[in-house]
Parts: C-alpha cells; structure tokens; sequence
C-alpha cells in the first residue's frame, strides 16, 4: 500500500471552454489533516468532487491509497475508503437521525442489499450507530426525523454519516459553515475526535478552524495550487496574503 | 413507523406486551376479514352474500396490490404509471399454469398457485425493471408508462398467451389441494373435507392467507437493509453513493421485489374470477393502485390498504347507485392531494400529538361544525353531478333518479337550484368554518409542542 492516501497528478476539469482545475498536482500522505482554501470559484468544491467520483476528470490521474479511481463510480470509490460530505447538507430528511447513521453503516458492515436480514435483530451493527450517536451528541435526538434537527445538529448529523462506516480518507465540504461560534467550536472538536488516525481533507473559510485544524494548507486560487505547505508557512507567504488572506483581512 | 428496534432494557422489560402490541393488530385485522361476510350470510338459503364475498375478496388482492405499488412509490419514490403489468403478467402466468395443472401437464398445489403469479412477476420485474430502473424521477415515470403501453398493445396482439380481447379463461377447481395431498396419506376420504376451492367463500379464505402472508413479508421487507437503503435513496439518491450503494441497484432491487408482490394480487385475481383479460395490464388498472396509494397515503405503510378499501367500495358499491362513481373517485383523488397529500394515514398522524396531550375531546365540536357544511356542500355536489349524469347516460339508459321513493325529474327546475344553492351555501359556510377550526387546530399543536409532543 501507498504512503499516500491522496495523490493528484496534473488534474484538469473543464466545463464546456471553462477550464475550472488548471493542472493540479497534490500529494496528501496517510493520516495527515489537510486543508484547503481559496477565494470563491476557485474550484475547490470542484476539487472534492472530482476525488470522490462525482465528475469524472477531463485530464490527468487521481489515486486513492495508491489506486488509480478514474472511470470508478463514486459508490465504487467510497468502497476503496473515501467519504464525504457536502457543502450544502446531505442527510436523509424524512428517516430518523438513528436510522441516518445506520445506512452509513450498512455497506461498510457487508449488508449491502440484503433483503433477509431484520436490522432491528442486528444487535452489533444497532449498537454501533447507537455509540456514534453519542459520539455526535445526538443521542437525545435519536428518533427525530433528520429532517427537523436544528442547522448545527444536521451539520453534525452529516459528519457522523460520513465517517460511520470508517472510512480512512475524509472529504469535508465547508463542515462549519453558517455555524455560530460556539457551534463552531464544537464541530472542531467533533472533527477532531473522528477523524483521529485518519487522513482528513476539508474545505474551509473560517480561518481560525483551518489553522487550528489542518497540519498542511493548500491554497487553490484560480484552479491553480499558489501555495501548499505547514500553517506558519501559509501564513507568512506574501503570495498567499496578496492572493487570499490579505483580501480577506482588509 | 414505531418498530424499530427498542433500546435493549426497554426490550428486555416489555418484551412481552411488546410483542403483544405488534402481534394483536394483525389478529384483529384477520378476524374482521373473516367475520365481515358472516354479517352479510343469508341464513335461509345458507349461503354467503356473493356479492360481499367478490368485493372484499377484490379489497384483498388489490391491497397486496397496491402496497407493492407503494414499495416503489412510498419506499423508493419512484412513481410508476405502469404498474398493471407486472399485476396483469402474473395473472396471465396463473392463468396458463392453472390451465396446464388442469390438464394434467404438471402438478402444483391449488393453495400455492398464487406463488405461480409471484414469480412471473418477478421475472418480468426483473425484465422491466432493467430497463426502467436506470433513470428515476420523471424519467422513470415516462419509462414506465411507455412500458404500460407497450404491454397493453401486445396483450391485443399476441394471442397465444394473452387470447386477444377474450382474455385467458381458466377454472380453479384443480383438484390438488395441499388438504388432499395429506388427507390421502392418511387414507382418508378427502371428499368429506370439501375443500377444492369451488366457493367463494373457499376462494376467499386463500384470499385472505395471501393478503395476510404478503403484507407481513412487504412490511418485513421495509426493516431489512435493503428497504431502509430505498427509503434513503428516495430521500437523497446523491448521498446514498457517497455511503456506497448504487442507487440505480436499490431502485432495481426494490423494482423487482415489488413485482413479485404485485404478480401474486395478479395470481389471486385469476383464482377470484377465472379469467384475465388485457384490462388487468392496462392503464386504467394502474391508475387504481396508484389513486389508493394517494388517498390511503404514500407515507406510512398501511396507506394504500385504507385507500385500497375506499377505492374498491366505491367501486364496488358506488358504482351501483351512480353512474358518475369514477367522477367522485376522481374528485377525492384531487381533494386529498390538495388538501391532505399525506393521505387518509397522514391525516391520522397528524392527530397524534393531539392525543398525547389528551385534549382530543376539544376537537370534537370543531369538527361537528365543519362536518355540517361539508355535508351541505356534498349533498349539492353530487345532487348537481347526479342531474347531469341522469339527464345524459341515464335518460339513454331509461332509468329514474329516485331519493328514497321520491323520483326526481332533472327536467324541472327546482332540483338544480336546490343543488346549486346547497353547493354555494356549502362552500360559502365551510371556509367561515374552517377558519375557526384552524385556529383550534393551531391552538392545540402549539401546545402540543410546548409539551414536547411532537416528535
């Protein structure tokens, strides 16, 4: 197996004479938390999608732990050890919170379509969503549909269906966007403790939880990677406050 | 729904009410099925009412219909406008299978027949729904209708095994009861146990052990991996990938299975009325599953049962009063998806929390008060439907609008006014009403949320 848990060599996306990822090469080695910021219409997002297989790439190859994933299906892709959440939440509204963290489960414990066996008599895998629930502080909430859970607990909610069925590479879109401070602080916490011994990628904009969170920042600016390296050195980089941070601190 | 599983102290504590709680309505559910034609049984002639036995024998099969329609519908959220024909295949399968256990070409037990049209189901669920279950949503519902059609043109067609217009007639009285088969091992005189499925009564006795057996195995089915996973992939089709399903499986799966369930109600019609003509496949036949899964209610399980019992009986005993029954069908449809689109099931939940807080009883008088009006305004309605209909089919028909023993002339103008002034009245009275009884309503959820009800 490969050190790398993510490698990206000269990936290109275009939508349409749009070239939105401009060559982008990224190695992101097993276990390391990794971040990545930009300006809006970067293309980050765009970046997640491409990992997890929902757009195919135009060029260049991705590999996950050392696996070439081009032409796989993102269902495919996720069985290799790659989850991940969305920008904009992606729950399941109209099951229970319980039942949402199950079917993130489900194919990772080998149910996949079963059709004989009664989850209510799966004590292990029950048991199993029961203790991630209160690892995401949502077991009071157990059996309230997903969709009646506060912003901030839906946003926990899906971080739990992302890595329940403990995937080793976690894709996090903009996990504390639209959260207050507070909500905020508990989401790092959460994604902390979850993704430990992982490797974790994540977009985000709140600078205080990237730089609290992420061993190593990629800056993507214009479909182009400006700068990739520890914190401090982002921080320091004048490209990197011309392009980025020094718009956002003026 | 309330069966998943309990936490394990709650379980260990109430393990016996509790599987007295989910047991005890499908007893009662049984009895009632089999005491109702007792209601209706002419002591005299001691016969059964042939009519009652028909209708609820028609109740029963197509709420097995219906509900593996809902598999798809409610389950998956995949709407399909072509249902019939995994129904109207599975009968046309019994149809022959009867016919070759008749003549000797092969043995098979009259009481697992019905299984016959199952599979057939499911082999052409498996057929269309490889095609179909590529696409979903729209899509899908186009796919599926062209299917409909395409069947229904091939049943006039192809006449060695739909027989054209005339249909595949059969007879059920096959001789190869399960009952015979033992009995014959005992040396036993079989005859004198009488069971050969030649009554009513007989057929719908194997009715209701069908319809109990595979509403069981569907509601089984919606706690297994694969019917939680098609409740997700209805929810968020998206998602389910990025937690490693294929969605275009699940809708496969889910296709197929419900194709099984809607081949046997196929096998059952065939054993009800020994004959199945090319309207079992058609779109009308369709339409039926999917107006009781509307009125019934897509959302909860039993939904398309309630809506099932409603269609059939006004089908069954509307049809007999008026000639317009489809139009009021019709109307009820659209009421509820208007006005109730969680269906007759959805408006029950609603009154939960209500209940929980005990303050029902409050909303007893709100609703006398809206029922008057709505009484007003469907008494003008179908007074005006029923002169218009008596006016056109039923002048041609030579009959008489009779209220009791009062005839009605529609030529005369008082019957129209009174209809037209009911009907205004009615609508007029029911939203001054209905504004009040929302208020209550409000009133009595607010507080059901105060008190944490709601859930």
């Amino acid at each position: 197996m490969s050190e790398l848990a993510i490698s990206l060599k000269d990936v290109r996306k275009s939508f349409g004479r749009t070239e939105i990822i401009r060559g982008v090469n990224l190695d992101i080695p097993r276990g390391q938390r990794h971040a990545m910021i930009g300006p809006n219409g970067a293309g980050k997002t765009t970046m997640f999608n491409l990992i997890s297989g929902r757009f195919p790439v135009t060029s260049g190859t991705i590999a996950l732990n050392g696996r070439a994933t081009d032409g796989l299906a993102p269902q495919e892709i996720n069985r290799l050890g790659l989850s991940r959440s969305f920008q904009i939440t992606s729950i399941f509204p109209r099951m229970t919170v319980f039942e949402n963290i199950r079917c993130g489960l489900l194919w990772a414990r080998g149910y996949r379509y079963s059709f004989w066996h009664l989850l209510g008599g799966q004590r292990a895998l029950n048991e199993e969503a029961d203790q991630l629930l209160e690892r995401l502080n949502l077991h009071t909430r157990r059996n309230v549909m997903a969709g009646l859970l506060s912003y901030a607990e839906q946003r926990a909610l899906e971080i739990g269906i992302t890595v329940a069925g403990g995937a080793n590479v976690i894709l996090l879109d903009e996990p504390t966007a639209g959260m207050s401070h507070s909500e905020t602080d508990y989401a790092v916490a959460l994604i902390r403790s979850v993704t430990e011994g992982k490797t974790l990628l994540m977009v985000e904009h709140d600078m205080s939880v990237v730089f609290g969170l992420a061993d190593v920042i990629t800056v993507l600016v214009y479909g182009e990677i400006i700068a990739s390296g520890p914190p401090a050195e982002i921080r320091a980089s004048k490209a990197v406050q011309e392009a980025y941070l020094g718009t956002e601190a003026a | 729904m309330t069966t998943q599983s309990l936490p394990r102290e709650n379980v260990a504590a109430n393990g016996g009410t509790d599987l007295m709680r989910r047991v005890l309505p499908w007893v009662i559910a049984v009895a009632v099925m089999l005491l109702v034609p007792w209601l209706f049984y002419n002591w005299n002639t001691g016969r059964h009412s042939g009519f009652v036995l028909t209708m609820m024998s028609e109740i029963g099969l197509m709420a097995i219909f219906a509900l593996s329609f809902n598999m798809q519908m409610g389950q998956t959220g995949l709407l399909s406008f072509g249902h019939a024909i995994l129904f109207g295949l599975g009968g046309y399968c019994t149809a022959h299978a009867l016919n070759g256990v008749k003549a000797g070409t092969f043995w098979w037990p009259s009481e697992l027949i019905p299984l016959i049209g199952g599979f057939g189901g499911l082999a052409f669920g498996i057929a269309f729904g490889w095609v179909a279950t590529k696409q979903r949503a729209t899509a899908f519902a186009m796919i599926t209708m062209g299917l409909g059609e395409l069947v229904a043109a091939c049943a006039l067609m192809f006449m060695g095994f739909f027989g054209g217009e005339g249909g595949i007639s059969t007879d059920r009285v096959t001789n190869t009861s399960i009952f015979k088969l033992v009995y014959d091992l005992f040396g036993l005189d079989y005859r004198s146990l009488g069971i050969n499925y030649s009554t009513p009564w007989q057929v719908y006795c194997l009715v209701v052990a069908w319809a109990v057996i595979a509403t069981l195995l569907m509601r089984l089915q919606t706690q297994t991996p694969l019917g939680r996973i098609a409740n997700a992939t209805r929810d968020n089709f998206e998602r389910v990938q990025f937690v490693g399903y294929d969605p275009a499986r699940v809708r496969f799966y889910q296709f197929a299975l419900s194709g099984f369930f809607a081949g046997i109600a196929g096998g059952l019609y065939c054993l009800v009325y020994e004959i199945i003509t090319f309207d079992t496949v058609a779109a009308a036949k369709s339409a039926t599953a999917l107006l009781a899964a509307y009125i019934g209610g897509a959302g909860g399980f039993f939904g398309p049962i309630l809506g099932t019992i409603l269609v059939v009986l006004l089908q069954s005993g509307v049809s007999l009063l008026s000639n317009a029954w489809l139009l009021y069908v019709g109307v009820l449809f659209i009421v509820m998806v208007m006005y109730a689109p969680g269906g007759i099931i959805g408006i029950i939940a609603q009154h939960i929390p209500i209940v929980r807080i005990g303050r029902m009883s409050e909303l007893i008088v709100p609703y006398i008060r809206v029922l008057l009006p709505g009484v007003l305004l469907v008494f003008g309605f179908v007074l005006l439907v029923e002169l218009t209909s008596f006016t056109t089919i039923g002048a041609a028909q030579g009959k008489h609008f009779k209220i009791g023993i009062y005839v009605v002339d529609p030529n005369t103008f008082l019957p129209w006014t009174l209809g037209a002034a009911a009907l205004v009245l009615g609508v007029v009275w029911l939203r001054l009403e209905s504004r009040v009884f929302r208020r209550k309503w409000d009133a009595l959820i607010e507080d059901a949320k105060a008190k944490g009800a709601m859930l």
